[in-house]
């Protein structure tokens, strides 16, 4: 029933080469943690990319609470977290994943630094790791004034005021990112959430497109 | 895959009529044990997932994510704190050579020259060689900035007292008082005036809300004090101060 199904479509529009495209790829000995134990340095890649997914899923699941302006977002989040079934568990994946992910970021940017995998002809590939590290930073930044409680609040007051010392164009930035040239409010949320749920993912999606694509023309570095 | 006179395709697509077999590619002449991603490393990587995902999700259930009270602009007392992994940052404005007329130093210099080298590392360390030990400069700066921003973030986390500052910032349920209770009318005369219009609290006494007390406990404090406050605050029938305490007893329920 299914192979009928499968073969129906693929009658019609070929979908074989497109998933085995996809799918079919080799791991090399030195990189299968099954073979060489130490290879678990490889996983921290994929645990990032897994970590990530999390945050998607159980973002998209916040947003179905949350609530982006000043009066309503800290009760939204508050609601969610004392009255919602599982909205605890949702908001907790959530927030640790913030962190998880940065945690394994890191230890991917170690196990690529320290192998030397960044070298000709990766170097590409490698700035854009570093491209994807600082949308995280910029994610985790944004995300945490979110729930609008006291942490967030006087955090992200401090983190405007720091980029508004930047010669030139720290006003700017800081009116950009605030909505205001002295007040962090109702411009500053909505401005955030923004960025924290469009501009951001939009950028991390692209960036990690471009870095799984480079990883699968390139193959992955060879043995020390 | 037929090329040339007699391709055929389904219907006016582009699509080739002609099956191909459905086959994985074969990897047994690749040096090593080389294993075919699909299937055969899935089947193994979605077990380490798993235990992954329970182990994180084991964390999340045992420590509920943290949330403080609503942001309060006019609170003038609250210690700013960025969440952990911009510490490092945060520290080392700290330090006389990136403060104060320096700042640009520490907001613009020092993360520029680093987050830039990191940035530009491929073409920083050019050498041919991948080992570590073929490379020591490079690798000595990048201990160098791993130890520093381990160090800055334990000397900016080690002085915070993380469970004072959750305890002192905790959310305050709002409840609603319902001021039609017979025992708000026995509150209002008897311990509004220290205890608040709302049960909020005040300079001499603390709020009554989010207390874990029973019915007959604060009957007894009603009576007999605790703490700084004095006995026989409470003045009236026995049904007043049962009136009184179900009051209070029913708003710490909603509060829950
Ligand atoms: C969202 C963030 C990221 C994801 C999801 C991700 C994912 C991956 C994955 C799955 C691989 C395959 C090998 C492995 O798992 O170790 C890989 C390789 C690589 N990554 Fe990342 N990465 C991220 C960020 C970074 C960062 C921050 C850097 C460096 C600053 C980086 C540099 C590289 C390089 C150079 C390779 C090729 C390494 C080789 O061929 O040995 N990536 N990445």
């Amino acid at each position: 029933m299914l192979q009928k199904l499968y073969d129906w479509i693929d009658d019609r529009i070929d979908i074989t080469p497109l998933w085995r495209d996809i799918a079919d790829h080799e791991v090399p000995e030195h990189v299968n943690p099954a073979h060489h134990f130490s290879a678990f340095v490889y996983c921290f890649g994929g645990l990032t990319f897994f970590v990530t997914v999390i945050q998607i899923l159980s973002g998209m699941f916040l947003t179905m609470y949350y609530v982006p302006d000043i009066e309503n977002a800290w009760k939204s989040v508050y609601y969610l977290q004392t009255e919602v079934a599982h909205g605890q568990i949702v908001r907790g994946m959530h927030h640790w994943g913030a962190s998880v992910v940065i945690v394994m970021i890191f230890l991917h940017t170690l196990r690529v630094f320290f192998q030397g995998a960044y070298k000709k002809p990766r170097e590409l590939n490698w700035m854009v790791g570093v491209l994807l590290f600082f949308v995280m930073l910029g994610l985790g930044f944004t995300g945490y004034l979110l729930p609008w409680d006291n942490k967030a609040y006087f955090a992200t007051q401090v983190g405007l005021e720091i980029a508004e010392q930047v010669p030139f164009i720290g006003e700017q930035i800081k009116i950009l990112l605030a909505g205001d040239a002295h007040i962090v409010g109702a411009q500053t949320l909505t401005r955030f959430f923004a960025i924290h749920v469009f501009f951001l993912p939009a950028a991390l999606f692209g960036l990690m497109a471009v870095h799984f694509l480079l990883i699968r023309k390139q193959g992955i570095s060879g043995p020390l | 895959m037929h090329k040339g006179k007699g391709m055929k395709f389904v219907g006016d697509s582009r699509i080739s009529a002609e099956k191909k077999a459905n086959m994985p590619k074969d990897y047994s002449e690749y040096p090593g044990r080389t294993e075919a991603f699909w299937p055969n490393f899935l089947l193994k990587e979605w077990l380490v997932g798993a235990v992954f995902l329970i182990g994180f999700l084991c964390v999340t259930i045992a420590h509920p994510s943290p949330l403080e009270g609503m942001a309060d602009p006019t609170n003038a007392s609250y210690i700013p704190l960025p969440d952990w992994y911009f510490l490092f940052l945060y520290e080392l404005l700290k330090y006389k050579f990136a403060s104060g007329p320096y700042i640009l130093f520490g907001i613009l210099v020092i993360p520029g020259l680093a987050f830039g080298a990191l940035f530009l590392a491929p073409f920083l360390d050019k050498g041919p060689g991948r080992r570590p030990h073929q490379r020591p400069v490079a690798v000595g700066m990048m201990l160098l900035a791993v130890a520093s921003v381990m160090w800055l973030t334990y000397e900016s986390a080690e002085h915070v007292d993380w469970e004072a500052r959750a305890e002192a910032n905790k959310p305050v349920a709002s409840v609603e008082v319902d001021k039609e209770d017979p025992g708000y009318k026995v509150f209002e005369s008897n311990c509004m005036s220290c205890h608040g219009d709302s049960l909020q609290g005040g300079a001499a006494a603390p709020s009554l809300i989010g207390i874990d007390r029973s019915a007959e406990e604060i009957m007894k404090i009603a009576q007999e004090g605790t703490g700084s406050m004095p006995p026989g605050v409470f003045k009236g029938t026995d049904e007043e101060l049962k009136q009184l305490a179900e009051f209070i007893v029913s708003v710490n329920e909603q509060a829950k």
